[in-house]
C-alpha cells in the first residue's frame, strides 16, 4: 500500500499515506485546523485517545463508505480513509464538545498558574485560552493531593495532573524500567509509585519534558525563574548515553534549566538523559548553536523581540 | 406457562452437580456439536437462532462471532463475562449458582464453534462463592472427558479456566475485561481493533456474556429456528430478568421476550404487583445504566399500545419516551421512592466506578454527583436541573468506553421525566428531607396525540 489517501480537514484537502491519523494529517496542513491534544505524543506508540480535546467530527467515513461517524472521535486514534471528510473547526458540535472537555479538564485544576512552574509553557493554559470558557460552573471543593517528591530532581504535583498517561508511557518505552503508574480509579487516580520510591534511572527526567502541565517538575529549576524571563538557546554535547541535543534555558549568564528539544507541538525531538539534563549546567559543557525559534505568539518570546518585528504601537488616544 | 430454558431444572435436587445435571439431559449439547457438526454449522445455528448478547448491548451473538479473525497459527479465545455488576442485575450471578454446568456446556461448545482451545470465565471478584462452584464443575466435566485432550474422543482440547476480578464495574466491558484478564489495569483500549481482531494478548477474541453463552447449548440441541420461534421479532428467545424493588416477589425470571411489561409487573407469575398494595411510579428496565422511566410511559407506549419486553418494544420512542432492555436488571419503584436521591445514588455508583482514564467520564460523573447530592440535601439551585443536562450531554458519546453514557442517560432520563420532582426539591428543602414527592401525575394515562386530518 503505497498509494497515497485523500482526506479532507475543514474543507482543505491533502494527500497522505494509508494509516496516518486524522491528527498527524491536521498537523501535516497546520494552522487552526490541528486540533488541540493534550495526551497524544508522536513519540510515544498507544498514546492518545484518553483526553478527548482532540474529537472531531467525521461526516463522511470514507469515499466507499459514506456514512459519518455517529460518535466524536478522538483524532489522534482514528486512521484516515481513502476520501473521509472531517470536520474540526467548523464543526458547532465539535466546538461545544471541545469546550465540555476543557471545562471537565479544569475542574479540579488547582488553576495556581502564578506560582506553577509550567506557566507559559503549559498545554492547558493554552487549551483553555483557545478553547474553553471564562468561568467555570463547577462550585464545589477540588480534589487535592499531598505534593511528592519522586526521587531527588522531580517532584510530582498530583494536584495539577491531568492524567493523560504520557509519563507513564515514557517510562515504559524510554527506560528499562517503570515503577510508577495510575493508581486508584475515576477521579481519585493519581500517578504514583505505590510505596514511596524514587523514580532513578538515566532516563526518568524526560516525564518532566512530557508532562503537558505542571504535574511533573524539574526540582533544579522549580521556583528559580519564570520561562519567559529565560532565554532558550539550541546546544549540544557528545554524550555516550543520548543524542545530546538540547535545549538551554539562560537566565544571563547562568544556564538554569537543561530540557529536550521541543517542536511546536510541545513534542521532544528526541530524549535526553539525566546527566545532560541535570548535571551539565555549565555553558562550558555545551556547543551552542543558536537561539532556539520560539513561535512569535508564544509567551516565551516575549523578552526577545525579533528585530524585524515593529513593536506595537499603542494609541494613546483611545485609553 | 412460558417455555424456560436456561432455568427449566433449576428446581431438581442436585443439579449443580454433574452427575444429576447429565441425567437430565445435560452435555448432550456438547455430544450433538463436537460429533455430529462442524464449528461452522453451530456458528450457523447460532446466526439463525438470532439470539442477541444478554450482557446489554443485545448485538447478534452469531454476528459477533462470525466477525471472528481466523489467521492461522494464531490461538483464538473465547471469554465468557460473569463480571456482573450492574446495580440491579444478578441474574448471571443466578444461573452460576444453581446449574454452573449449563454455564460449562455452552462454553464447550462455543469454544468448539470459535476453534479456541483456551478459554476463560472472568468472574467477579466479589462472586467468592460463584468462583469455587465453577471450579468444581469444571473439575467435574473434566473428569467426566467432556474438557481437557481429546473430549470425548473427538480429538478437540479444551481448557477452561476461571479468573477472578478484582470487583471492578468498569471490568464488565470487554475490553477493559481483556486488560485485567491479561493482568493490567482494568482500563477500556481504544478501539478500533476490535476484540475479534486483536483480544485477548492480540489475539482473536470473542467476549460473550454468561446467559448468551449458556443459551448455546439449548440452541445446538434444538436448532436455531426452534430458538428464533420463541419471542417476538428479532428478540428472539427467552431473557433472564432480575427483578428487584417495591414488588411483592423479587427475584430472576426467565420470561418469552414479547411478555407485556404490565403482565410481567403485575402477574401472579412474574413480580406479582407493586408489595404493600402501592401504586407503581417508575421503573429502570434494563439496569442502572438505561434511561428510568414513569409508570405511565413504561407501561404503554407513547401510541397508546402496551409496551413489551423486548429490545425493539422497550427502546421504542428512542430517548424521548422510550428506554432500554439492557442487562435486564428490572428495578421498580413504588409511590414512595425518591427518583432524586435513586439518581443520586446511580450517579454515585458511576463516580465510584469510572475508571479515569478519559476526562469527561472522569471529571463529570463526579460532578453530576456532587450536583445531585446537593439538589437531594435541600442546597439545590433552579439552575443546577439544566447545569446536570448539560454535563450529561458534554459526557455522553464522548468518552472512549460507554461507561460515560451509562452513567450520563439515568440522570439525562430522570430529568426529563421527572422535572418537577427536581423542581420540588429544590424548592421545598424542608419537605425534600422529610417526606418525599409522591406519585404526582407520572402514572396519568399520556395524552394521545391526535392525528392531523
Amino acid at each position: 500500500m503505497s498509494e497515497k489517501v485523500k482526506v479532507t480537514i475543514d474543507n482543505i484537502e491533502i494527500e497522505v499515506d494509508p494509516g496516518t491519523t486524522i491528527l498527524n494529517a491536521a498537523r501535516m496542513i497546520g494552522g487552526d485546523v490541528v486540533p488541540p491534544a493534550m495526551c497524544y505524543y508522536s513519540k510515544l506508540k498507544g498514546s492518545g485517545g484518553k483526553c478527548r480535546t482532540c474529537l472531531v467530527k467525521v461526516s463522511q467515513g470514507s469515499a466507499k463508505d459514506p456514512r459519518p461517524m455517529p460518535k466524536l472521535v478522538a483524532s489522534c486514534r482514528t486512521t484516515v480513509m481513502d476520501g473521509m471528510v472531517v470536520q474540526n473547526i467548523t464543526s458547532p458540535e465539535v466546538v461545544e464538545a471541545r469546550k465540555g472537555v476543557v471545562e471537565f479538564l479544569l475542574i479540579n485544576h488547582p488553576l495556581d498558574c502564578p506560582v506553577c512552574d509550567q506557566a507559559g509553557e503549559c498545554h492547558l493554559q493554552d487549551l483553555s485560552f483557545e478553547h474553553g470558557k471564562d468561568q467555570s460552573r463547577y462550585e464545589f471543593k477540588r480534589r487535592t493531593f499531598e505534593m511528592v517528591d519522586i526521587g531527588d530532581k522531580i517532584k510530582l504535583h498530583m494536584n495539577r495532573c491531568i492524567l493523560c498517561y504520557r509519563c507513564v508511557f515514557t517510562a515504559d518505552q524510554i527506560t528499562d524500567n517503570r515503577v510508577h503508574g495510575i493508581l486508584g480509579r475515576g477521579d481519585a487516580s493519581e500517578i504514583g509509585t505505590y510505596i514511596s520510591k524514587a523514580i532513578d534511572n538515566d532516563f526518568s527526567g524526560n516525564v518532566i519534558d512530557v508532562c503537558p502541565v505542571g504535574a511533573l517538575t524539574d526540582k533544579t529549576f522549580r521556583f528559580k525563574n519564570r520561562v519567559w524571563f529565560t532565554k532558550p538557546v539550541d546546544a549540544h554535547r557528545d554524550c555516550d548515553k543520548c543524542c545530546g541535543k538540547v535545549t538551554l534555558w539562560y537566565k544571563g549568564e547562568e544556564v538554569i534549566r537543561v530540557t529536550g528539544r521541543k517542536d511546536q507541538y510541545g513534542e521532544v525531538d528526541e530524549f535526553i538523559c539525566n546527566t545532560c539534563r541535570f548535571d551539565k549546567k555549565k555553558t562550558s559543557d555545551w556547543t551552542i548553536e543558536g537561539p532556539t525559534k520560539v513561535d512569535r505568539h508564544s509567551v516565551i518570546s516575549s523578552n526577545h523581540y525579533d528585530e524585524k518585528e515593529l513593536l506595537p504601537v499603542i494609541d494613546r488616544k483611545i485609553f | 406457562m412460558a417455555q424456560k430454558i436456561l432455568l427449566k431444572n433449576i428446581n431438581i435436587p442436585g443439579i449443580n452437580t454433574f452427575e444429576v445435571y447429565r441425567q437430565h439431559g445435560g452435555y448432550a449439547a456438547v455430544e450433538k456439536a463436537l460429533k455430529t457438526m462442524s464449528a461452522d454449522d453451530v456458528v450457523e445455528e447460532v446466526k439463525k437462532s438470532g439470539l442477541r448478547g444478554r450482557g446489554g448491548a443485545g448485538f447478534p451473538t452469531g454476528m459477533k462471532w462470525s466477525f471472528l479473525a481466523k489467521p492461522e497459527g494464531v490461538p483464538r479465545y473465547l471469554v465468557c463475562n460473569a463480571d456482573e455488576s450492574e446495580p440491579g442485575t444478578f441474574k448471571d450471578r443466578y444461573l452460576m449458582t444453581h446449574t454452573p454446568h449449563t454455564l460449562i456446556e455452552g462454553m464447550i461448545v462455543s469454544s468448539f464453534a470459535l476453534g479456541a482451545n483456551t478459554s476463560y470465565i472472568y468472574v467477579r471478584g466479589e462472586m467468592m462463592p460463584q468462583i469455587r462452584i465453577l471450579e468444581k464443575a469444571i473439575a467435574e466435566a473434566k473428569n467426566a472427558g467432556f474438557l481437557g485432550k481429546n473430549i470425548l474422543g473427538t480429538g478437540y482440547d479444551l481448557e477452561i479456566y476461571v479468573q477472578p476480578g478484582g470487583g471492578a464495574y468498569i471490568c464488565g466491558e470487554e475490553t477493559a475485561l481483556l486488560e485485567s484478564l491479561e493482568g493490567k489495569r482494568g482500563n477500556p483500549r481504544i478501539k478500533p481493533p476490535f476484540p475479534a481482531i486483536a483480544g485477548l494478548y492480540g489475539c482473536p477474541t470473542v467476549v460473550n456474556n454468561v446467559e448468551s453463552i449458556a443459551a448455546v447449548s439449548w440452541i445446538v440441541v434444538n436448532g436455531g429456528d426452534e430458538y428464533a420461534k420463541i419471542g417476538i421479532g428479532r428478540s428472539t428467545g427467552t431473557k433472564l430478568i432480575s427483578a428487584s424493588g417495591n414488588i411483592n416477589k423479587p427475584g430472576v425470571y426467565e420470561i418469552e421476550l414479547g411478555l407485556s411489561v404490565e403482565e410481567f409487573i403485575y402477574s401472579d407469575e412474574y413480580c406479582g404487583g407493586i408489595a404493600n398494595g402501592k401504586r407503581l411510579k417508575a421503573v429502570v428496565a434494563g439496569g442502572s445504566s438505561v434511561p428510568i422511566l414513569p409508570a405511565n410511559l413504561i407501561l404503554k407506549l407513547a401510541n397508546g399500545q402496551p409496551r413489551l419486553m423486548s429490545y425493539e418494544s422497550l427502546a421504542e420512542g428512542g430517548f424521548a419516551t422510550g428506554t432500554m432492555l439492557g442487562s435486564g436488571g428490572f428495578i421498580v419503584m413504588d409511590e414512595d421512592a425518591c427518583v432524586v436521591r435513586n439518581t443520586w445514588n446511580f450517579s454515585r455508583f458511576y463516580h465510584h466506578e469510572s475508571c479515569g482514564q478519559c476526562s469527561p467520564c472522569r471529571e463529570g460523573t463526579g460532578w453530576m454527583e456532587k450536583v445531585l447530592h446537593r439538589i437531594e440535601y435541600g442546597h439545590g439551585k433552579m439552575s443546577d436541573i439544566d447545569l446536570l443536562v448539560d454535563v450529561s450531554k458534554k459526557i455522553e458519546g464522548n468518552t472512549i468506553c460507554p461507561l460515560g453514557d451509562a452513567a450520563a442517560w439515568p440522570v439525562a432520563s430522570a430529568i426529563r421525566h421527572f422535572r418537577d420532582e427536581f423542581e420540588w426539591h429544590v424548592n421545598n428543602p424542608k419537605a425534600a428531607m422529610d417526606g418525599n414527592y409522591g406519585l404526582a401525575n407520572y402514572a396519568d394515562p399520556i395524552p394521545v396525540v391526535e392525528e392531523a386530518s
